[in-house]
């Protein structure tokens, strides 16, 4: 059995590219309080706080001299922060973009501009809405009563624009469950004029609002050396993405609340190597690239 | 110089043999082929004696390194269930109907080749200069990750394939990313054509107009890039898939043009394009 990893050999994971830039565009704040949000967002959490206009432009300049091929952007709730949709309009000038978004809040006028900016250039604008299963019954005690029904709503209001949605869901189930969940699922956005359904289904990350809901990590729950012999490391997020937030640059979009996670104020300062001393590193290394899109999923060849 | 530049093959020989008569009608010089010579179609053995006979240098894709290496799948990058499944079928017929001789040929190809073509110095890879199996669509990669990828791996022209789309980009100081197609099966448009890539330089080319996309200099010599559809005997095709017991959807794709698998690793972009 591999030893638990001490202060002194925890494995380090270099940027080895900056592939995926992501923008904590509106900090933890949020219109819901999900019980598994891993970063605890709600309407009143404003740890980390909206990003301006001004802020993206910078970091998109400063991406330019990095080679980022993607832009991803989540909180919290985006569209809460009244600048998102020229913020999105602003991205799509440099790169592809992909919105994280509950779905919930959604209007027409926004979603109109932003599909003319997508068919103004040459890059996808990805929407994933993040719902809880096929149901009411298994998204509604996580992400708030009627959440489902005000969901699929911002998910018909996406289609009818144009967009094809990812629907997003995280593993409140056993493993087994994922394929007849999918197919459910797959049937309710058929119903929903949502022809083409796009899923993926998420691991739970036992961390934030998650680790009150059901367990945190165990101590046995962290990568050890050995395990990151001949492993891929592109796998992990941290080897290619950093998070622009407006406290500065983070490692990534999952570990917000944790200590050593704040890299920099700049780029620049947060490309370096990080150690995997977390339980959500854990959980990156079994499931891999958990927060890209399929189109930009890395699978290690040997 | 005119070279030919073939993307995946994916057992389609008939196509192969076409574009092989097609270039050579073009009165092209040299013939490249980017790797995955296997997958998809029928007769995998069939590929390798008109690629030995009309001299086409090939590279390796994951396909053939995963037939060549005897893996237990084919390294495609699918993450979707069902994309897998379809890609399983297909990989293990190609492992059983790939001769052992052709499987250690496949074994030994370079994973890239770099050719310096009238001063242009040429990269050519599978999915991309750093990973075999990267997909690189048009919609979801930037013009600046091109760019530096061109840069880190000092080349003016990339050449790749790997999405099943044909697609270019011009980049900083006339360097190019060109996405050669395939010719395995057609591009999710309705059409029954598959695609190749000729591309042309040196001297002996009109000067540059501006005017059509492919028209540029690299290092002060002109260069130009076509994308060659191309028509084949795809009934013959989907005919042979059909007495292999080959999936039905698959031969739908054939037949229509429209792709019915591998579906869920598409941008949105590339997808609403498509039928399904």
């Amino acid at each position: 059995m591999s030893s638990l990893p001490t202060s002194g050999n925890v494995p380090h994971v270099e940027l080895r590219s900056l592939d995926e830039l992501w923008f904590q565009v509106s900090g933890t704040l949020c219109n819901l309080e999900c019980t598994h949000c891993f970063i605890s967002c709600s309407p009143h959490n404003d740890s980390f706080s909206y990003l301006s206009l001004e802020t993206v432009a910078k970091s998109l300049e400063e991406s330019i001299r990095w080679g980022v091929k993607e832009y991803y952007f989540t909180g919290g709730e985006p569209f809460l922060n009244r600048e998102i949709v020229p913020i999105l309009e602003r991205t799509l000038e440099y790169g592809p973009v992909t919105v994280l978004t509950n779905g919930t809040v959604l209007k027409a006028e926004w979603l109109s501009r932003l599909r003319d900016a997508e068919q103004r250039g040459s890059y996808s604008l990805e929407f994933r809405v993040s719902i809880d299963g096929p149901t009411p019954a298994t998204n509604d005690p996580i992400r708030g009563p009627r959440t489902f029904e005000r969901a699929m709503k911002g998910v018909r209001l996406l289609v009818e624009h144009g967009f094809l949605p990812i629907i997003t869901m995280a593993r409140t189930w056993d493993l087994s469950e994922d394929e007849r969940i999918l197919e459910e699922f797959r049937g309710v956005l058929k119903e929903q004029s949502c022809d083409r359904p796009r899923l993926k289904v998420l691991p739970r990350l036992q961390i934030g609002a998650e680790a009150d809901r059901s367990e945190g990590y165990g101590q046995h729950d962290r990568i050890t050396p050995e395990m990151m012999q001949e492993f891929d490391e592109s796998q992990l997020i941290c080897n290619h993405s950093r998070v622009v937030t407006d406290r500065g640059v983070y490692v990534c979009p999952i570990l917000l609340d944790a200590p050593d996670a704040r890299l920099g104020e700049t780029l620049e300062a947060a490309a370096v190597d990080f150690p995997l001393s977390h339980g959500a590193c854990y959980t990156c290394y079994q499931y891999g690239a958990i927060c890209t899109n399929l189109s930009a999923a890395k699978s290690s060849t040997t | 110089m005119k070279l030919a530049i073939f993307g995946g093959i994916y057992n389609n020989y008939l196509a192969l043999e076409a574009a092989i008569a097609d270039a050579r009608a073009r009165g092209v010089d040299d013939f490249y082929c980017l790797g995955d010579l296997g997958a998809f179609g029928p007769h995998p053995d069939r590929v390798f004696p008109l690629l030995k006979e009309a001299g086409v240098v090939c590279i390796q894709g994951n396909y053939d390194d995963s037939i060549g290496n005897d893996l237990d799948d084919c390294q495609c990058g699918y993450t979707d269930p069902r994309d897998n499944h379809f890609a399983q079928i297909s990989y293990e017929y190609t492992y059983r109907n790939t001769a052992p001789e052709n499987r250690r040929w496949m074994r030994d190809l370079l994973t890239e080749l770099r050719l310096e073509v009238d001063g242009i110095r040429f990269l050519l890879c599978h999915g991309s200069p750093r990973q075999t199996n990267e997909f690189l669509w048009d919609s979801t990669t930037s013009t600046h990750f091109l760019d530096k990828l061109a840069r880190d791996h000092n080349a003016d022209v990339v050449l790749a394939t790997h999405t099943g789309i044909h697609w270019q980009r011009e980049l900083s100081e006339g360097r190019r990313f060109v996405n050669v197609g395939v010719l395995g099966r057609p591009e999710n448009d309705g059409s029954t054509n598959v695609w190749y890539t000729i591309i042309r330089t040196g001297n002996d080319l009109p000067k540059p107009t501006g005017s059509a996309p492919w028209d540029s200099t690299v290092n002060n010599t002109p260069i130009q890039i076509e994308f060659i559809p191309l028509a084949y005997n795809h009934e013959r095709l989907a005919q042979e898939m059909q007495d292999e017991g080959l999936p039905e959807e698959f031969i739908n794709t054939i037949r229509t043009g429209w792709w019915t698998t591998c579906l869920e690793v598409l941008p949105s972009r590339e997808r609403r394009a498509g039928k399904w």
